[in-house]
């Protein structure tokens, strides 16, 4: 039977094999946790305690501001030690508050489990919003505003993404094997809020223990599990979207335009702990891997964790990395350094050794078309990066620049080894600078 | 520790595919056409092709030489328009004319524009029509082939399509007897330009760059279903004027031109629509000049011309955006 | 032969008699002194002025909606010519060119970690604010050289932009590109300059840059008049340009340059003999 996908796409090597099979491993608790208040998309918190003051595990440490924003709690007991600018995996140093932990770890009393029978959807949009949930996929956008879409756009197709199509990364896959019920609810907890009629949860064929596993789980339930195809990003909204349902996201619209919500299954995970534990969004599992670190591991990480914390725990490095990038090889950011703290949206740790680093010098295009074959968007990317470089704003914007999802796919088949992907966001950053100046 | 940190715009993976080993893809897939050729032509058609491969190395070092750029021959473009321009060429050909073929083909079909990447039109095309047109005598001179170890020499004698065309012109049918028999079109029994000759030869190669992912079937099918179509369209009215679809086929340079040169990936569409509208274009075109111009073969002059429609192609025929309606811009 | 010669013939005429009626029905009315402009101008289409090319210019001079001393390519030779031309006494703005405030090249001053990607210093600059430690040092990926199109940029080989002070014709191109804003526009006069951009603490600059300013005052001190010190980077106060030389030996850093003396180090630019005549 022919497993369900989407048009272009690409088939970069697994390498899910340095940790697919290794359980998550609690990390213990480093020396300083230094948690940046800007960790999701939207408006940065606001801290709302001070130097010297004593925190408690889970106690907010900073409030949301405005709608588009959830706050940010401490990751254990401790004292505030400062409140300053620090190295932020975004790249410009932001504002973290730096806890020193007492050891104790010491749950706050203020937070309450709740029965779901006795929450109204509202209520549990609330508890998400305050437990600081966002998506775990990696994008970190504030969970409660998909739980709350306007009334007009109803929501009949739920979706949740475990498909975690980036090489190297594991976490999502172990956390289906190891806590499918915490997922489970989760999935329960969703549907009543957004009310949709089918519940689908996507699984990248290359993960048939999970597979099997969770249709076990929804045997004689209305959540339906799908296997898809492996390919590169099976796991980007829209082409999740259109594997499972068929249908396309509008160009420049949401996937509620269509009916339509997904969620990650660890995001899942984090909606029950906040739901019916009252428990906010403190940990996450984060896979630490790649050839320059001796021993690779899904580690459950508390958020403000330094990278170097991280690769100590993993038996340290086996040489000088070329890269350290937070995140997957397609999608991640390089790092000035281990000295960067984890966040909200950390899924992965990925040292790559310099012999791994492509050095090639960029060559002229030859047009050959690799990059509209494997572009999920069907866009011309070497089109779109010629204008863009060349400052033709009005022309790339023409060609849809603003569609792309920079999921990377044209730039690692481009054998030019030109920097479509860095090109075209340069165009995107000079289309949305000239609107702003223009309106 | 930091100061040997990268840091770089993802993606940070790739595939490793680059130019140069594209590049030498097509050119092992060209050893073939080249085996047959000289196995047919013998020592001449060796020698048309090493001058032509030498003459447009060193006319790309020259030129990037004198334009301050970096010599980029190794990447092995211009030893593939070289071998490509050679097996456009009559198995006579003399020195020079190959010669001036190939600083034609690089120096004005390729560098003038910027090099690689830059050109409008297929530099080997733009070499051989300069040639065919400047000198129209010795690039018609044809040999029958002699194949190694015959014993034969190389005797002058016509194609298949200029002898059609000669016998239409003349006497407005077919000619009497019609030189070799398929098979022997097929495996390259025939006279013709070097690389043009041997279909199966070609084809192996093709499926070799098929297989590589270099070639993809947009192109040839559209070229080769077009041409089978029209001329098969016309062979039905009246066949006893105009030769079947297969004989059209397997002679003149439709094999080397719908793999080979129409395939050129600089200078044809980028949308997959595009290619299968330039496909059918070169078809149609190759066609009409064979049947009713005044040269024999017409792929050459119908792929320059589907060249120069390129850009328009890539304007208006671009691939449907996800998420936007088609019909919608 | 005959039938040739006739038939082309005719289709000349058609075609001749065509485009004078087309010329005389669609003229378009231009003022005179419009085109007179055109031709004085530089003809750079540089945008300096703020008009769509030059004769974006020229039109908006002839409607009067602007002044004649906008175009800093043409300097006074082309102001005189205006003048002229629409019949009235302009003076020209003084002459203004830019000038590179760094000379932090990769031999003088540290990288943060190693750039692959799009050779361009904006895009550079959108990773981790740049390659370079120092937060207003030069990057030296030449997306000032590209946009200036008066080629008066030379990137050194070690990566440094420098402008030469001949070619600059001060239309802005250049400091409206520059992502760390290291570019500045300096009066023509002025050749003295400290060449650095960093605000940071002495010692923190000294970490990153052997030729950074770190703010120690000594040329201040030398020459009270001449240099200006806020937030730990030193400048030069133009009106008094002639004195600051005074103060250059003084430099612990030497990031201060007379450019009538030479370019910064890996240029191949060289001083013209500049005068250092001050208007009073």
């Amino acid at each position: 039977m022919r497993l369900k996908t989407f048009a272009g796409g690409i088939h970069p090597p697994g390498n899910k094999q340095w940790s697919a099979h290794k359980p998550i491993e609690d990390c213990p608790l480093p020396a300083e946790f230094i948690v940046p208040l800007a960790q999701h998309i939207g408006a940065p918190s606001i801290v709302c305690v001070a130097v010297g003051q004593q925190v408690a595990k889970g106690q907010e440490i900073g409030s949301a501001k405005g709608f588009v924003s959830v706050p940010v709690h401490a990751p254990t007991s401790g004292e505030v030690v400062a409140i300053e600018h620090r190295a932020h995996p975004w790249g410009p140093a932001l504002a973290a508050v730096v806890i020193k932990p007492d050891g104790e770890d010491r749950w706050s009393t203020e937070l309450q489990p709740a029965a779901p029978g006795d929450l109204s959807a509202d209520d549990m949009v609330e508890r998400v919003r305050l437990a600081g949930v966002v998506g775990m996929g990696g994008a970190a956008f504030p969970a409660h505003v998909k739980m709350s879409p306007p009334p007009e756009k109803k929501i009949h197709t739920l979706i949740f993404n475990g498909v975690e199509c980036e090489p190297y990364l594991t976490a999502d896959h172990r956390m289906m094997l190891e806590e499918p019920e915490r997922i489970l609810q989760g999935v329960a907890l969703l549907q009543y809020v957004l009310g949709a009629e089918r519940v689908v949860i996507g699984i990248e064929a290359n993960k048939p223990d999970a597979i099997a596993l969770f249709t076990e789980h929804c045997a004689g339930t209305p959540v339906e599990v799908v296997a898809l195809q492996v390919k590169y990003p099976q796991g980007a909204e829209k082409q999740l979207i259109a594997a499972v349902t068929g249908k396309e996201v509008p160009s420049g619209g949401l996937p509620m335009d269509i009916g339509v919500a997904v969620h990650n299954v660890s995001t899942a995970a984090a909606v029950t702990d906040a739901i019916v534990h009252g428990r906010p969004l403190i940990e996450r599992v984060c896979t630490v891997t790649g050839s320059a670190i001796r021993e690779p591991k899904n580690l459950r990480i508390r958020i403000g964790t330094p990278l170097s914390h991280l690769v100590d725990i993993c038996g340290g490095l086996v040489e000088p990395p070329g890269k350290v990038i937070m995140g997957g090889p397609m999608m991640g950011f390089t790092q000035l350094g281990l000295h960067v703290p984890a966040t909200k949206g950390t899924s992965g740790l990925l040292l790559l050794r310099t012999a791994e680093v492509d050095l090639n010098e960029e060559g002229p295009c030859i047009r050959c078309a690799r990059c509209l074959q494997a572009c999920p968007i069907n866009l011309q990317p070497t089109t779109i990066a010629a204008y863009a470089r060349r400052d033709l704003v009005a022309e790339a914007a023409e060609h849809r620049a603003m569609d792309c999802i920079e999921c990377g796919s044209c730039s690692y088949v481009c054998p030019a080894v030109i920097p479509l992907v860095q090109a075209i966001r340069y165009g995107k950053a000079a289309i949305l600078a000239k609107k702003r100046n223009s309106p | 520790m930091n100061q040997q940190l990268y840091l770089s715009s993802s993606p940070h993976i790739h595939s490793g595919e680059t130019t140069t080993k594209v590049m030498r893809a097509v050119l092992y897939s060209l050893l073939p056409a080249c085996g047959v050729a000289v196995y047919f032509f013998g020592p001449s058609a060796l020698s048309v092709l090493l001058i032509a491969t030498l003459g447009c190395l060193a006319t790309e070092a020259v030129c990037q030489r004198l334009m301050g750029q970096p010599v980029t021959i190794v990447d092995g473009s211009a030893a593939i328009t070289g071998v490509l321009l050679a097996l456009n060429l009559p198995p006579s050909s003399p020195w020079w004319l190959t010669l001036l073929g190939a600083v034609i083909a690089i120096a004005i079909g390729k560098q003038v524009y910027g090099g690689l990447g830059s050109n409008p039109f297929n530099p080997a095309l733009v070499a051989r029509v300069v040639l065919l047109i400047s000198f129209p005598v010795q690039m018609t001179t044809w040999s029958a082939p002699a194949p190694l170890g015959s014993g034969l020499d190389l005797v002058t004698t016509a194609t298949p399509l200029g002898a059609w065309k000669n016998a239409v012109m003349l006497t407005g049918k077919l000619p009497a007897e019609m030189h070799g028999s398929m098979a022997d079109y097929f495996l390259g029994n025939m006279p013709g330009c070097i690389g043009e000759v041997s279909a199966l030869a070609l084809l192996l190669g093709a499926a070799y760059l098929f297989y590589r992912r270099i070639l993809t079937w947009h192109i040839p099918t559209a070229f080769v279903g077009s041409v089978v179509l029209l001329s098969g369209l016309f062979w039905l009215i009246n066949p006893a004027k105009y030769p079947n679809p297969v004989f059209h086929l397997l002679t003149g340079g439709l094999i080397l031109g719908a793999f080979y040169m129409a395939t050129d990936m600089v200078t044809t569409p980028v949308s997959r629509k595009g290619m299968l509208l330039f496909g059918v274009g070169c078809g149609l075109l190759t066609v009409l000049i064979r049947l009713f111009g005044g040269y024999p073969e017409g792929v050459s002059f119908a792929i320059l011309l589907m060249n120069a429609a390129t850009p328009l192609i890539d304007r208006y025929l671009r691939p449907r955006t996800f998420g936007v309606l088609a019909g919608k811009a | 032969m005959l039938a040739a010669i006739l038939s082309l013939g005719c289709i000349g005429m058609i075609a001749a008699i065509a485009l004078g009626f087309a010329a005389k029905k669609f003229a378009v009315e231009v003022d005179p002194r419009e085109l007179a402009i055109i031709e004085s101008l530089p003809g750079a289409n540089c945008g300096a002025c703020g008009f769509p090319g030059c004769a974006g210019y020229a039109k908006a001079l002839v409607a009067g909606t602007i002044d004649l001393n906008q175009c800093p390519p043409g300097g006074a030779d082309v102001v005189a010519k205006l003048a002229r031309i629409m019949g009235v006494e302009a003076s020209a703005a003084a002459r203004e060119i830019a000038v590179v405030l760094c000379q932090g090249d990769n031999r003088k001053a540290q990288v943060k970690y190693h750039y692959l990607g799009l050779e361009d210093c904006t895009a550079a600059q959108r990773i981790a604010d740049g390659p370079k430690t120092c937060s207003g040092g030069c990057l030296g990926l030449g997306s000032c050289e590209r946009a200036c199109p008066f080629d008066a940029i030379e990137m050194t080989v070690d990566g440094l932009a420098v402008i030469s002070r001949e070619k600059c014709t001060g239309c802005r191109k250049c400091v409206a590109v520059c992502p760390r804003k290291v570019i500045r526009m300096t009066p023509f006069e002025a050749t003295v300059h400290v060449l650095c951009n960093s605000h940071d603490k002495g010692a923190v600059v000294r970490k990153y840059c052997q030729v950074g300013c770190i703010g120690c005052h000594i040329c201040q001190k030398t020459v009270p008049e001449a240099y200006k010190i806020e937030d730990f980077l030193a400048a030069v106060v133009y009106e008094h340009d002639i004195k600051a030389t005074e103060a250059l030996p003084k430099c612990p850093t030497q990031c201060i340059r007379d450019f009538a003396e030479g370019y910064p180090d890996g240029s191949t630019l060289l001083p013209a003999g500049a005068d250092k005549t001050h208007a009073a």
